[in-house]
């Protein structure tokens, strides 16, 4: 059994004018400890399908199942990134972090230990009494990251969680969630318009065309690229060589829509 | 041949600041003394009818007598503590009122033509009809202290409720929030401001409700004192109760703005 089943997939939104079908017959599965990205034009319904399989949005048609079970809304073990911090600016980080925990009225001793353990490793523990303002975007794309991470969850959605960052920030920060995601055994799903991140640091890429969104094509990432911290990864030949096939799949999706 | 040290850019740029805010300052306070001078001067020289317009000495004199006499305090208090229970309240439903429509769509949906009449409608017309139906007392007064503010809150933090960025209610979500989780950790939070705000425009709008309702029905309180002394052509009274308000309610503004640096401390 999958550990992450998509079936059927299918959004149609209503307007007084319209039904307009976002997303088409998506069916694939993802293996536990996986790292997949959604790769697509904007537009893609690349971001629905990720609020769809999170359970914050119930899909047309089809089902998600993660460990055969039914996701129809939001579950424990799915844990869910945006893309800005999105921290309470009324809340300190200590607060921000364990309101996952709060919320699931999990604040026990060995939780709140874990948590701050997590804040340890992204080395972030001196800002606990803060609050968010005082912290740079990177820092506090970091301390969201501990609080999606805060639940213990199994399988995290990543939806662009370094577009707001400069570029040198998301360098950085993509290598400490790609190790933190690794060394935890987490499934994760990576939502991204940027090729390279895509390759840096995933297992596979599912590539989404566009009107409606549809499953288009998926590239395995080869051993050694996987085997590299996204930084490194970068600096790979297979990385260009990888580039290349994907930027001219994209250029097709692109020709397609013109047409 | 410049023997002077060159000054530092910081330090005159603040003393730039402290300068400007000096002559604000005494701008403010010839402005005070030339009006109350003024004043003063054409009422003993009679330049206007001193029946009518009274004079500063002739207020602060009656406000003294009164002070001593102990008399203005019960007023005082009367009044106060009407607008302050109208004042609190207003705001309360007001936000309650909010709640339950921002919990239930449809009812906002339903309500809107409602809440824009009675909005658009000038409360204190409706003080006769509150005095008849709560009676002559306390009670219509306070009502009419709730009543002026409640519509305008209830619009206002609605509007803010609304205007939360849905994805911090998205991150209650995805943790499994319930719909009174998203309230009680964004929503509400992230409407302090609002609130506030609504706070500081309810002290004003209380204060009407108040007088209002005092110039209809009481026996005591500032309204009363003013509604008074229009009878008996005692202008001096007037003019002294209006001092007391002003003062009065700037004092509550200040509070609320004490209370605004507190609670919105962090936000944005």
């Amino acid at each position: 059994m999958a550990f992450l089943q998509l079936k059927d997939i299918g959004q149609t939104y209503y307007s007084k004018q319209a039904a307009t079908t976002a997303l088409e017959d998506i069916t694939f599965s993802v293996a536990e400890g996986e790292f997949i990205s959604f790769l697509g034009p904007s537009g893609c319904g690349k971001s629905t399908l990720l609020s769809i399989i999170a359970g914050l949005l119930s899909p047309t048609t089809g089902t998600v199942t993660l460990r055969g079970q039914h996701i129809t809304k939001p579950h424990p073990k799915i844990g869910y990134m945006l893309q800005q911090d999105y921290l309470f600016p009324w809340k300190t980080i200590q607060e921000n972090i364990m309101t996952g925990l709060k919320l699931q009225h999990q604040l026990t001793p060995e939780r709140i230990e874990y948590t701050l353990a997590l804040m340890k490793e992204i080395g972030l523990s001196d800002t606990l009494s803060l609050y968010p303002k005082a912290l740079s975007g990177g820092m506090r794309q970091r301390v969201a990251l501990v609080r999606t991470l805060a639940t213990n969850p199994k399988l995290l959605l990543l939806d662009e969680p370094f577009s707001a960052l400069d570029y040198q920030t998301k360098l950085k920060l993509e290598d400490l969630v790609s190790s933190t995601l690794k060394e935890h055994g987490k499934t994760a799903i990576l939502v991204t318009h940027d090729i390279g991140e895509a390759i840096a640091m995933s297992d596979r890429i599912i590539l989404f065309s566009t009107k409606p969104g549809r499953l288009f094509r998926s590239f395995s990432v080869t051993e050694t690229l996987r085997r590299r911290l996204p930084f490194e990864a970068r600096q790979h030949e297979d990385y260009s060589m990888m580039f290349q096939e994907i930027w001219e799949e994209l250029e097709q999706i692109e020709q397609n829509d013109a047409d | 041949m410049n023997k002077m040290t060159p000054t530092d850019p910081l330090a005159s740029y603040v003393q730039q600041l402290r300068k400007k805010t000096i002559y604000v300052r005494i701008t403010q306070v010839i402005i005070f003394l030339l009006f109350f001078g003024l004043w003063q001067l054409s009422s003993t020289e009679r330049w206007i009818d001193p029946l009518l317009f009274s004079s500063p000495a002739k207020i602060v004199t009656l406000l003294y007598d009164k002070m001593i006499d102990g008399s203005l305090f019960s007023h005082i208090g009367m009044t106060l503590s009407e607008t302050a229970i109208g004042f609190v309240l207003g705001t309360l439903f007001g936000t309650l009122l909010a709640t339950l429509i921002w919990w239930f769509p449809f009812l906002a949906r339903v309500l809107d033509p409602y809440l824009v009449i009675l909005n658009a409608m000038p409360k204190v017309a409706v003080g006769p009809i509150l005095i008849v139906a709560l009676g002559p007392n306390i009670t219509s007064i306070i009502a009419m202290g709730i009543l002026i503010s409640i519509i305008i809150t209830t619009l206002v933090i609605h509007t803010a409720f609304q205007g939360v960025d849905e994805n911090y209610v998205k991150v209650i979500r995805s943790f499994g929030g319930s719909k009174y989780q998203c309230f009680k950790e964004v929503i509400l939070p992230a409407c302090f401001p609002a609130i506030i705000s609504s706070l500081k425009v309810n002290v004003g709008l209380s204060w009407v409700g108040v007088i209002v309702g005092e110039f209809l029905v009481s026996k005591e309180g500032l309204g009363y004192l003013i509604i008074y002394g229009f009878q008996v052509f005692n202008f001096t009274l007037v003019l002294m109760s209006l001092l007391v308000i002003a003062i009065l309610a700037t004092i509550m503004y200040k509070i609320v703005e004490v209370l605004e640096k507190k609670l919105i401390r962090h936000h944005h």
